[in-house]
């Protein structure tokens, strides 16, 4: 059986991204881009990308990165989700890393030049598909523009999956218009790409690549959903430990224990799923495609249920932009569309485990 | 019927709806006794049954006449049928019919930091000074409060009785010196809602609502009107479930063999729901909304937030972007117009404002079925004696 425990090494990189992201970022700074989509965040992705190096945690060590697997790029997703962190690492350590690092495996020089900046920190790439799209949808660039682009706003590097194949592009010969997003930590674009820039990969390659990166992209997308949701619980248990209404703490009431014991369940069940499909993904598991979409529709829905009871079981104090849970559900939702819908993950599952309509 | 029917043609031959500005025909409405039919006659209604308000209604919007402002829902819902009940025939006179009109607009000052679910623990303090009582106090969450001219407030009167009898109801003058009232921003951006700081408030002896340390149950039934006033006598696929047919009807690029199951199911609840609060209009034709208003206000909630959820499923591209978070100050919170992601957010309220959803199931199964209460330590100690 696959393991699904944490190693010591993994806790070590939990408490440096927790500490470092710390120091760097905080509720308001995050709640700020709601009001100010140009406020300055880069703190954060300094300190994860070039202070701790994780932006190359999924580039192999010969092309220049650290050359670690899933499992611990899951654990970076699991904190950056707790924290709501307004950085690029899924989009580009993890999706657009994962498509140059297969065009790279096959011979491109320029992924692999690509990637060397990516590594460290210094560049970053978004894959130019709506977030929506999942593996096996195949879907390419046709020319226009395209929406909701993520990871495309502050991007140097774009991949354009076209109908000829793979193409890199600078983002300095696209149109990147962001726009007012559910999730202003995660902001989507509107992109219109007007270069040709390089050919990585054939139109056939171009599919298997794009399709690696999306899945790699919802089998970690779990991990920040886990952390999200983690979140939302503590924070919920914390705060109905100390609100007193009818001169009890409110968590004395069972209906409210009950909810929340519910909830706990959901997330250790979240934690396996995410863990399972980490671990897939760094073995290579035939069985990745089944863990992804498990992984995706259950950890989607419980990220948004521990926010959504997050926000209830605050009252009205959850209702106001003061609390900071509203950024949590805003990101759950959007997570929740993110890479493909729960519905559209089951509906995948189906056809993977032989049950369909 | 027919005298009904009667009346509200004669309104419109009178006050042709084109004509005349909209106060002026909602104060002829109000004089026709067909602001809410049920009222007493002289206070806006006929004395008839609280169900034909639905034909009336009906009728006068085909006319294209204009309806009551709806930024005033907490004063046509909560405060209007409060004063007919409870208010003296000074107080029906002064407020009910510039309420009606629109002319005043009222906001509900009962929820505080301190009191939420528990209402009864209301720690604003409205000390009788001659023939004038003076508030000072903190409310919060309070609802169009910078729209309002006049507000409800529940204050306590007397700290030396067990919490709910000791709180006394009053009508508030918003134009107060002492009300401060400040926006706070919600989850959507906007601030729909305030915190107002009440410091020595002057309201006479003849703005108090029924007597004194009577508070608690004029409240109750202001809440009671107000549940039972969600939803009120709708069309079918009025409400969210008919955003998302619509779109569904319209759209095929929504339409998706995964979740045709999950908006049928919505549809049959949003129907059942509807057929049940008609049922209960029905059966409270005369007389006053009770418990059982709690039940329909728990579905309204679990279907606006269930129903804006599914509507951002089905077009997840759409829905990741947002209309906008810019801080307003809305003169009423409206769904019309916004975005799915707003509708989703401000649906998070619904099982919040007037009353959470865990408080409805407690009213339901205390109060409808019967069953025993929890166990509270405050029961029976003086308000004073309470550790908060
Ligand atoms: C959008 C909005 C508009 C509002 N407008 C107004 C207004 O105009 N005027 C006004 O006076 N108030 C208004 N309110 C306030 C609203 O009535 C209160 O927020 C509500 O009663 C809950 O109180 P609280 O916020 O203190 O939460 P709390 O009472 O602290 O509740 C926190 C959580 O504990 C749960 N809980 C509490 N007691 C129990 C129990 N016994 N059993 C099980 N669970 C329990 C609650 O259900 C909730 O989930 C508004 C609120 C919102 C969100």
């Amino acid at each position: 059986m696959t393991d699904l425990l944490y190693s010591a090494d993994d806790q070590d990189l939990r408490d440096a991204v927790r500490g470092s992201l710390a120091r760097v970022l905080d509720h308001d700074r995050v709640a700020a881009l709601y009001d100010d989509p140009g406020a300055d965040v880069s703190a954060a992705w300094r300190a994860v990308a070039s202070d701790l190096g994780l932006a190359a945690l999924l580039v192999p060590e010969h092309l220049g990165g650290a050359g670690a697997t899933a499992r611990e790029a899951a654990v970076v997703a699991e904190e950056l989700g707790r924290a709501v962190a307004p950085v690029p690492f899924l989009t580009s350590s993890v999706v657009a890393t994962t498509v140059l690092v297969h065009a790279a495996q096959a011979g491109s020089q320029e992924a692999a030049d690509a990637l060397g900046g990516l590594a460290d920190g210094t560049s970053t790439a978004a894959l130019v598909l709506p977030w929506t799209a999942r593996a096996g949808t195949r879907t390419t660039y046709d020319g226009g523009p395209v929406r909701p682009v993520a990871g495309a706003v502050g991007a140097d590097l774009l991949l354009v999956p076209r109908a000829d194949g793979l193409h890199l592009v600078p983002a300095a010969d696209a149109e990147v218009t962001p726009l007012t997003s559910l999730d202003m930590s995660r902001p989507v674009a509107t992109v219109e790409v007007g270069g040709e820039g390089v050919l990585l990969a054939d139109s056939e390659q171009a599919a298997v690549y794009v399709d690696a990166g999306l899945v790699a992209g919802a089998a970690l997308l779990a991990s920040e959903q886990l952390g999200v949701a983690q979140w939302c619980l503590e924070t919920t248990v914390a705060y109905v430990g100390t609100r007193v209404q009818f001169a009890r703490p409110i968590g004395s009431f069972q209906a409210v224990k009950h909810r929340l014991a519910d909830l706990y369940l959901e997330v250790v069940q979240a934690q396996a799923a995410a863990r399972w499909a980490a671990a897939a993904l760094a073995e290579g598991d035939p069985d990745l495609p089944v863990a992804v979409a498990t992984a995706q529709s259950w950890c989607s829905e419980v990220a948004l249920h521990a926010a959504e009871e997050a926000v209830q079981l605050h009252g009205g104090i959850g209702m106001t932009w003061e609390h900071p849970v509203h950024l949590y559900l805003k990101r759950a939702k959007a997570d929740q569309l993110a890479l493909g819908t729960p519905a559209a993950h089951r509906s995948d599952l189906g056809v993977l485990v032989d049950l369909v309509p | 019927m027919t005298d009904l029917t009667e009346a509200v043609r004669r309104l419109l031959a009178e006050h042709p709806p084109g004509g005349s500005d909209p106060t002026a025909f909602l104060g002829a409405r109000f004089d026709a006794g067909l602001a809410w039919v049920h009222f007493p006659v002289g206070l806006g209604g006929l004395a008839a049954p609280r169900d034909a308000q639905t034909e009336v209604d009906r009728l006068l919007a085909e006319a294209g006449a204009p309806g009551p402002d709806p930024a005033n829902a907490i004063g046509l819902g909560m405060a209007a049928p409060t004063l007919v009940a409870h208010g003296s025939p000074e107080q029906q006179q002064r407020y009910l019919r510039r309420l009606f009109t629109g002319e005043e607009i009222w906001c509900q000052l009962f929820s505080e930091p301190g009191a939420g679910s528990d209402l009864a623990a209301v720690a604003t303090r409205a000390v009788l000074d001659g023939d004038t009582w003076s508030v000072t106090g903190q409310k919060v969450w309070t609802s169009g409060a910078h729209n309002a001219r006049r507000a409800i407030l529940l204050a306590r009167t007397d700290v030396d009785v067990p919490k709910h009898a000791g709180l006394t109801y009053f009508v508030v003058d918003m134009t107060d010196p002492g009300v401060d009232v400040r926006p706070l921003r919600q989850i959507t951006g906007e601030a729909e809602f305030n915190e107002v700081f009440l410091t020595d408030v002057r309201v006479p002896d003849t703005d108090r609502v029924a007597a004194v340390g009577h508070g608690w149950r004029v409240a109750t039934e202001t809440l009671n009107n107000e549940r039972v006033a969600i939803g009120a006598g709708a069309d079918r696929e009025a409400g969210q479930i008919g955003l998302v047919a619509r779109r569904w009807r319209e759209d095929p690029s929504v339409r998706s063999a995964a979740q045709h199951d999950t908006l049928m199911r919505w549809w049959v609840e949003s129907e059942v729901t509807r057929m049940a609060g008609e049922r209960l209009r029905q059966q409270l034709a005369v007389g006053a909304p009770g418990p059982e208003s709690s039940a329909m206000k728990l579905a309204f909630a679990r279907q606006a937030q269930g129903i804006t959820n599914l509507m951002m499923e089905l077009a997840p591209d759409e829905a990741l972007e947002h209309d906008t978070w810019e801080l307003v100050r809305p003169r009423s919170g409206s769904f019309l117009g916004r975005g799915p992601g707003y509708r989703y957010l401000r649906a998070k309220g619904n099982s919040i404002e007037g009353g959470t959803s865990e408080v409805m199931r407690n009213v339901v199964a205390e109060r409808v079925l019967g069953l025993p209460a929890d166990h509270r330590p405050d029961k029976g100690v003086p308000f004073k004696d309470v550790p908060r």
